[in-house]
């Protein structure tokens, strides 16, 4: 007899949410996390997505720490010495709790979903490192943990993006570096008032800015900033493929990044108080590891399920989905007495029925588009300064029309190119 | 504020004697060092002036970015997650 029904691996948003909905169905877990409290090893850029947590827990927003709901989009194309902004502000259409998203800071927000499924009835040992899987007769059978082997009829892989045990499992294979992406994240303090004004915020707004071009140092990659309650976070994620091959380095751009004139007035004053990184998976489906095996599934970023759009980013609403699947199938195995692959593979059959793998099919050629069109990370931001330049710019020099001040900028680039990768980006993103 | 003094701001444990992260040079050739240097968004991969390669795991934000940018190379590094209850504990992530 197992010592549980189940075990998770990782109190991240896709154990948690996998554990508490397991326990509420009246099966026994136990969840296994290395940091000292959930959320400890965790990092976002930030923000939640918050559709698929709200179908589990209807209105969490009102109990979980988020920081702020996020009205106010910006995407920012940015060369050395400008910036031009797409800036989307609406308090009324995000208003709906289906379609919110909040600025979050991990820490704290998992320790609250924790805390749920703990109160669902979860068993949760911290500070615990998962170091192997428990064999027996070939048969996955639980998780030595320390000294501690402990068993049960299915084990729950959400042990986040380096999950070595879902290597050594054969579930998946080492990550490439075109597949994933080196995030680094400062979190600065500033007074919620400063926040407000700089961002054009009231109390309990948030704003999300996503920059391409110079803040990458024209890799595949990009800035982000979001603002907290009383603090912002500011941080690069690049391809580590490009990252390898730079002759800059990571924590150098990244301060090149905060000097920049559009981004220094906006965390001016403000006091650094965590600095972070983590791996982000934006290989797409074609890096879609194995989701099941006998007695065994994998979750959330274990299982690469992220999408970065370059408008959106998204993550952890994929995680906590993952997190709903994995327990449902688990709790119809467990009423059907089966935890065989063939019973566990309705797992996968139901994340592509739901929005998880239907949205990461729409958008699979979305990774490809963005690794190889070096243009948008380059040419395209100094062409939209060029083009704002000679809108803005009088000088008492005779003016033109404005076809007549695009047209050589464009064909610096090359109408073509233009037209190949509009054409090419509209279809894959 | 250089790298140093945004990582003094982080929590750590440092599991002393038993570093999570071990590298092979001999098993790098030059491009690889260098990437090392470049990819750690904490700067802990350096360069001494004879070119051997030196890591400081003391301040190591449990990225897993040095793994994968030696996938290339078996050997090159052996990475794990620290043991429970060591490395870095953020308080806001």
């Amino acid at each position: 007899m197992a010592d549980y029904d189940a075990i998770v691996v990782g109190a991240g948003l896709s154990g948690s949410t996998a554990a508490y909905c397991m326990a509420k169905a009246g099966l026994s877990v136990l969840v296994l996390e290395r940091g000292d409290a959930a959320g400890v090893k965790n990092v976002t850029g930030g923000r939640l997505y918050g559709h698929s947590l709200e179908k589990i827990i209807p209105g969490f927003a009102s109990e979980a720490p988020v920081e702020r709901k996020i009205v106010r989009e910006r995407v920012t194309m940015m060369t050395e010495d400008s910036c031009f902004t797409a800036d989307f502000h609406s308090a009324s259409r995000f208003a709906d709790p289906a379609c919110a998203s909040y600025s979050v800071l991990r820490a704290e927000f998992d320790a609250w979903l924790a805390g749920k499924a703990e109160e669902a009835g979860c068993d949760i040992v911290c500070p615990a490192h998962a170091d192997e899987l428990l064999e027996e007769n070939g048969k996955i059978t639980g998780v030595k943990a320390g000294d501690d082997e402990l068993t049960a009829e299915v084990v729950l892989l959400a042990d986040g993006v380096n999950s070595l045990l879902g290597q050594k499992a054969g579930l998946k294979k080492e990550l490439s570096p075109h597949h994933v992406a080196v995030g680094a994240k400062e979190v600065i303090e500033l007074p919620k008032g400063v926040i407000n004004d700089r961002f054009g915020l009231n109390d309990g707004e948030g704003a999300a800015n996503l920059f391409a071009g110079f803040a990458s140092g024209g890799m595949v990659g990009g800035g982000f900033l979001y603002t907290n309650k009383e603090s912002l976070c500011l941080g690069l994620v690049i391809t580590v493929a490009d990252m390898a091959k730079s002759s800059i380095r990571l924590p150098d751009l990244l301060e090149k990044f905060r000097d920049h004139p559009a981004v220094k007035p906006l965390v001016a004053g403000g006091k650094l108080v965590e600095y972070s990184a983590h791996l982000v998976p934006e290989g797409g489906l074609a890096m879609l590891p194995a989701l099941s095996a006998d007695n065994l599934l994998l979750l959330g970023d274990a299982a690469g399920f992220c999408m970065n759009l370059g408008y959106t980013v998204r993550g952890m609403d994929l995680a906590i989905a993952s997190g709903q699947l994995a327990a449902e199938t688990v709790v119809e195995a467990k009423g059907k007495g089966d935890f065989s692959n063939a019973a566990l593979s309705g797992y996968k059959s139901k994340l592509e029925q739901s929005f998880v793998l239907k949205d990461m099919q729409t958008h699979k050629h979305a990774p490809d588009f963005i690794e190889h069109t070096p243009r948008m990370f380059k040419e395209y931001p100094a062409l939209a300064a060029d083009v704002f330049t000679q809108l803005f710019r009088v000088d008492g020099t005779p003016s033109k029309l404005m076809l007549k001040k695009a047209l050589p900028l464009i064909s610096k680039v090359g109408f073509l190119n233009l037209i190949k990768d509009g054409l090419k980006g509209t279809r894959a993103l | 504020m250089n790298v140093e003094q945004k990582l003094s701001q982080n929590k750590f444990v440092v599991d002393e004697g038993n570093p999570h992260i071990v590298t092979h040079q001999e098993k790098m050739d030059p491009a690889a060092v260098k990437a090392l240097t470049m990819v750690c968004p904490a700067g802990l991969y350096t360069q001494d002036d004879s070119g051997k390669l030196v890591f400081e795991v003391a301040g190591c934000l449990e990225c897993g970015t040095c793994r994968v940018a030696m996938a290339h190379l078996p050997g090159a590094l052996e990475w794990n997650h620290p043991r429970a209850s060591f490395g870095v504990q953020f308080r806001y992530g």
